[in-house]
């Protein structure tokens, strides 16, 4: 009777509206990322009076943005990019070498206080990152860490977010007697996570990855808040210092004279220096998140 | 979760000879706290040490140059709240909060569903260009938005045309803001949100879709009494989550305010996490900045413990 309805049956006009409303967010979504692919090739006049704003300008516009950025300051965005890299690396290493042993231990044994440890880890998790920082200035302030890499490094390490993911991982995914086989073997605990659980957590490995990475590259507010040392800038507190100090979103204004008046096109090539490395990152790591695997240990 | 219990198998492996080196029951008692080790060192450290240390500033007393510890007494809060910029900041964010909290919510979970109706091919093509707006945060997302709400520069400018906007000053103007940060937010923030409430739907078991399928009941009544309810407990999660982000809005306000063409139209101090920067570091009263970004911790923390009340995602004791 109803059976030979469409399984998919929407109506016409019902999938008109779905196609028009996804596409309306996706010129929402995709136009600013456009305009900034070709932005860094295109000079100020066809940026303010070219009519067509995804036009690509000209190869010596986009030579001349790549050497007007790497001139900056004498070289100094390489210096920030070579900086965001470290801190990224330092806190994706560190965060995870203390985090995964911490959420596999959590999830395989009892012991006092492991009830007190999730509870904590949970409360931080899911506390926004920004809501620490000035307390965290504050703190390290009293030992005088302030200013240099470490007050952006050091804090990175906490990750407890990578905690309970691995948490998750192992008390769902790890069946007991793998465990148990390698006890039965002679393993000591220590064994075991070595060359069994650890083997076993690349998909988790993955996401974690993804997630901090992304997350350190992008961190802005507290390396802002912690340095005022420009050669110890990372890329985005880079990236707002030369906006700052020039003329690049703010036509007519140029605080040295004498110095190369900077344009939307080197704001732009800074910015795709910036977002590059992550777009890469996200498209080799979406299947992590948009398969869903993020809900799946959301859910637990 | 007696059978994860491998403590209690293994002295029976030691006793049969099958261990080389058996470990002592003490050793044995100590191991695990060698691996949480490292972490409680930085959770103390970086995690709650900075929410204590700046609990006992809020209170501290900085008369003599050294800060003497609960010599204030209320004093920085009082300062905190009877600042001329309290009032203002406060109503910002929650004006702000007012439109991004429902609008964001609302629009993810409708391109969510939109996408699930027809998975495929498309679906996840749309996702990932969603998702793409992700990787744009802090100053360049600020840098690009400057540019798209200008309608003399925007490749949105006929739009902004057609709706009588005419220059970037019609479009941000002290009215608008709340509304322009909600914009440049939700670009950045929802491709996230919309794969996770995505992820959300595909774990609704598909005998259930299929039976409504077969009692006549179309693609937009699924999406509205099977899916919308069954999805209820990651809207509430992701309102709670983004809720207390928003509420520490910071870098939107702070850039366009003070270093880009359109300052001018940005008050140099709008949300409350600028008016605490702005304590601790234009006025040098680490007190008062203290306090309020205690205030918006105790948010923060609040949020995460609604979290973990509401959703019963995080029921750890379960397992």
């Amino acid at each position: 009777m109803f059976l030979k309805r469409n399984t998919d049956d929407m109506g016409i006009l019902g999938s008109l509206l779905r196609y028009g409303i996804l596409l309306i967010f996706v010129v929402y979504f995709a136009v600013p990322l456009i305009w900034l692919l070709v932005a860094p090739s295109r000079d100020v006049t066809q940026i303010t009076s070219d009519p067509n704003p995804f036009a690509f300008g000209s190869v010596d516009r986009l030579v001349t943005s790549w050497q007007n950025i790497m001139s900056y300051n004498g070289g100094e965005v390489a210096l920030w990019f070579g900086n965001s890299v470290k801190y990224s690396l330092f806190a994706l290493i560190g965060s995870l070498t203390i985090s995964i042993p911490a959420g596999y231990i959590l999830a395989v044994k009892r012991f006092p206080g492991r009830s007190l440890l999730l509870w904590l880890t949970l409360i931080t998790m899911l506390l926004p990152a920004s809501a620490l920082v000035l307390p965290l200035f504050l703190e390290l302030n009293i030992v005088h860490m302030i200013n240099t890499q470490w007050s952006v490094m050091l804090p990175s390490l906490f990750f407890p977010f990578g905690v309970y993911l691995t948490y998750i991982y192992y008390a769902s995914s790890l069946p007991p007697e793998i465990l148990d086989a390698a006890v039965v073997d002679g393993c000591t605990e220590t064994q075991t996570f070595w060359h069994v659980a650890l083997p076993l957590a690349t998909p988790l490995l993955g996401l974690l990855g993804f997630i901090n990475f992304t997350a350190n590259w992008n961190n802005f507010f507290l390396p802002y808040v912690m340095l005022n040392d420009d050669t110890l800038y990372n890329l985005p507190v880079g990236v707002q210092a030369m906006i700052s100090s020039t003329s690049a979103l703010r036509p007519g204004f140029n605080p040295t004279p004498g110095a190369i008046s900077f344009q939307f096109a080197d704001a732009a090539m800074i910015g795709l220096i910036m977002i590059v490395p992550v777009v890469i990152i996200f498209l080799f790591a979406q299947r992590y998140v948009i398969s869903g695997a993020f809900t799946g240990s959301v859910k637990g | 979760m007696a059978n994860l219990n491998i403590s209690a198998g293994a002295p029976m492996a030691a006793e049969v000879g099958v261990s080389r080196r058996p470990q002592a029951r003490w050793q044995r008692g100590l191991t695990p706290y060698g691996f949480v080790l490292p972490y409680i060192v930085v959770m103390l450290l970086f995690g709650l040490g900075p929410g204590i240390y700046a609990f006992l500033i809020s209170f501290a007393d900085f008369g003599g140059g050294v800060p003497r510890y609960f010599a204030a007494g209320f004093r920085n809060y009082m300062v905190a709240f009877k600042d001329f910029r309290f009032g203002f900041t406060t109503t910002n964010i929650i004006s702000f909060l007012g439109i991004s909290v429902p609008l964001g919510i609302a629009l993810v979970v409708m391109l969510a569903l939109l996408l699930h109706m027809r998975p495929g091919r498309l679906s996840s093509a749309l996702r990932t260009i969603y998702f793409l707006g992700g990787a744009v945060t802090g100053p360049v997302l600020v840098l690009v938005f400057i540019i798209m709400l200008n309608p003399l520069l925007s490749p949105f400018g006929p739009l902004l045309h057609v709706m009588g906007l005419n220059s970037f000053d019609d479009v941000v103007t002290p009215h608008t803001l709340a509304f322009l940060f909600t914009i440049i937010g939700f670009f950045s923030g929802a491709g996230m949100w919309i794969a996770i409430q995505y992820g959300a739907l595909e774990g609704i078991p598909v005998e259930l879709l299929d039976a409504a399928k077969i009692d006549g009941c179309d693609a937009w009544n699924q999406l509205l009494y099977i899916k919308l309810p069954l999805i209820r407990p990651y809207i509430i999660y992701q309102f709670i989550l983004i809720f207390a982000g928003n509420v520490q809005l910071f870098v939107e306000p702070q850039l366009m305010g003070n270093q880009t063409y359109v300052q001018g139209n940005v008050p140099h101090i709008w949300s409350p996490n600028q008016l605490a920067y702005s304590f601790a570091f234009e006025m040098g009263n680490f007190g008062a900045a203290a306090a309020l970004s205690l205030l918006m911790l105790l948010i923060g923390l609040g949020a995460s413990y609604l979290v973990i009340r509401w959703t019963g995602f995080f029921n750890i004791e379960a397992r």
